[in-house]
């Protein structure tokens, strides 16, 4: 199992390292310069020049490539260009607000997803059954900004019950946190919902048909307990490695709502940095949001490899 | 005059998989056609009839400039089709060579299929944004960040399907009568794996529509006053108080077109799939 985890390890090191290469390379080809963005068309050569040299862009870029290389490894991702400060601060600062976002968003996915799954699979071919599977296949459909939006319209415009942006942290006002989070937290987690729910769902068709369900039933266990305890706990671990891929997701598609709900996080500044092209800030997101999908991975494969003793067995696949 | 197979065909495809087809169809007519029929310009301004709602005249209402709204789905969806249509097509050519070169050259598989984790550990919608951060926006170059970033799904995908038959009886006979690897390739393993490289490709089809879209909305797509349904709703999203129309509209087609084509893709799956008969 130690083995196993170790080889997961170095390969998400590997993966890593490949996403700084990437984030690197995609924004040093660009064809436009941060010189010209920031001292606009009309800078002097020298001008420009001394720009180029403050920044370290008129160096080879291998050289250029190791050097902020070496610095991010030390958590120092630059210094960003329209702003002026450190990026590594600009993003921890901006950090607790796509985590709350995507965190209330993985709750609503989790919640829904699974219980609507186990309600699907025990009625099958159900009316709650057709409309859970519906459900989940707009979810796929929807651009989920275009949800947003239509939340807005309906929840802020059209009956005005919840604010239509903004962020107030949970630690400062609980229940205005709440209510700025809810619409944009269901738009986020609205597809999640739905694949968890079908995962739930095929897991519990399974796992209701087996022997175990139906020696517990003639034993007399309480309908309820049977699914729950029994057939749901068997089922657990395909929708646990969906329910870790949407937490992995989830952060992504944050960047997009953000914006919808003028959300202050780390997903508004990427977009915001990418119009100003403020390429330290560019590569410090995408850094982060790649960090964070690898991470939540090492951890699902660790909670798998500990929750299934098949897995430890059969190596890396 | 159907023939047996052809119907049975369409019977296996369910009523839902012929429903979506027909649904595919009327919109890409609607597009296609719609303009021939429906002469409204989706570009000329008409400030006395701005922000109208929809009515007779104007079916999905007017935007802040007086633009028939339906004129420009339909210009839009072109636009959008268009884009979709291609990313499609480059990304399974791309994608199938990769995935095959990865599956029959040992030495290239471990390094290619790292690349391609790497990639996707970026979500695909953030990593066309990185894309599009470097380049100019336009219609082509959503097209090449899009392909790039749904090449390695499809190389995986074909890679492992071409590790399975390389071990199949009848790419041993193949080899043993001494036919060479491209031959083996496409005249055995790229047939065997097609079911699956169309089923994924009608689902990176619709993909594309959702996040070509979402690169709009975002200010880094195919730059207005050509319309895209992704730009209108970036357009039209400060206006959500005043006309939701102008946001609505686009959205219902994005959703109906990306509906229509997964189930068509799940159709397809089913089809291939000889578990379903459960």
């Amino acid at each position: 199992m130690a083995r196993f985890l170790a080889s997961r390890l170095l390969s998400m090191v590997f993966v890593l390292w490949m996403v700084t290469v990437i984030a690197f390379l995609v924004i040093r080809l660009a064809p436009g310069d941060p010189s010209a963005m920031m001292l606009g068309s009309d800078a002097t050569p020298q001008a420009v020049e001394q720009f180029r040299a403050s920044y370290g862009l008129n160096r080879p870029i291998i050289v250029q490539y190791f050097a902020w290389l070496s610095h991010v490894v030390r958590g120092d991702l630059g210094t960003s260009i329209y702003l002026g400060r450190p990026v590594t601060t600009a993003i921890v600062e901006r950090l607790p607000v796509s985590f709350v976002l995507t965190l209330a968003a993985f709750l609503i996915a989790v919640v829904f997803g699974v219980s609507l799954g186990i309600a699907a699979a025990y009625w099958r071919d159900s009316w709650i059954d057709r409309t859970v599977s519906g459900a989940a296949a707009l979810g796929l459909a929807m651009p989920s900004f275009w949800l947003g939006i239509c939340l807005i319209y309906l929840f802020a415009v059209r009956w005005p019950i919840l604010p239509s942006g903004g962020f107030i942290a949970p630690w400062t006002d609980p229940w205005g946190s709440l209510q700025h989070l809810l619409l944009p937290a269901f738009a986020l987690g609205y597809l999640q919902v739905g694949l968890l729910a079908r995962m739930t769902r095929a897991s519990m068709l399974e796992t209701l048909r087996a022997d175990y369900v139906r020696v517990a039933r003639s034993k007399g266990v309480g309908e309820f307990r049977v699914v729950t305890k029994h057939a749901f706990r068997n089922a657990l671990i395909p929708v646990l490695t969906v329910a870790g891929i949407s937490l992995a997701v989830l952060f992504g598609g944050a960047v997009v709502i953000e914006t919808v709900f003028t959300l202050p996080g780390v997903g508004r500044l990427l977009i915001t940095s990418v119009v100003r092209r403020d390429y330290p800030v560019v590569q410090g997101a995408l850094l982060v949001i790649a960090a964070w999908y690898v991470v939540i991975n090492i951890l699902v494969d660790f909670l798998y490899t500990v929750s299934d003793p098949r897995i430890r067995l059969r190596g890396h696949d | 005059m159907i023939n047996k197979t052809a119907r049975r065909r369409i019977r296996e495809f369910g009523p839902a998989g012929l429903l979506s087809l027909l649904m595919l169809a009327l919109i890409i007519a609607a597009i296609v056609l719609g303009p021939i029929f429906y002469s409204k310009s989706p570009t000329l301004v008409v400030i006395s009839e701005r922000l109208e709602s929809p009515s007779l005249t104007h079916l999905m209402g007017t935007d802040q400039f007086g633009r028939d709204v339906l004129a420009r789905v339909m210009a839009g969806g072109h636009q959008s089709l268009r884009v979709a249509t291609f990313t499609m097509i480059f990304t399974v050519l791309a994608g199938s060579v990769l995935g095959l070169v990865a599956g029959y050259v040992r030495s290239l598989d471990e390094i290619l299929m790292r690349i391609c984790d790497a990639f996707m550990a970026l979500p695909a919608v953030v990593l066309a944004i990185a894309l599009m951060a470097v380049s100019e926006p336009s219609e082509t170059n959503v097209i090449f960040a899009l392909t790039v970033v749904y090449i390695p799904r499809m190389a995986r995908l074909v890679r492992g399907k071409a590790l399975l038959i390389r071990e199949m009886p009848y790419v041993e006979a193949a080899n043993a009568l001494g036919a060479r690897v491209s031959r083996v390739l496409v005249q055995h393993v790229l047939p065997n794996a097609m079911p699956e490289i169309i089923v994924l490709g009608s689902f990176i089809f619709g993909y594309a529509i959702l996040d070509e879209a979402t690169l709009s909305f975002l200010g880094v797509g195919p730059p207005p006053p050509a319309p895209s349904w992704g730009n209108m709703l970036a357009e039209a999203r400060y206006l959500i108080r005043d006309a939701f129309w102008i946001s609505f509209f686009p959205g219902l087609l994005i959703g109906v077109t990306v509906l229509a084509t997964n189930v068509l893709g799940d159709g397809i799956r089913d089809h291939y799939d000889p578990r379903k008969s459960e």
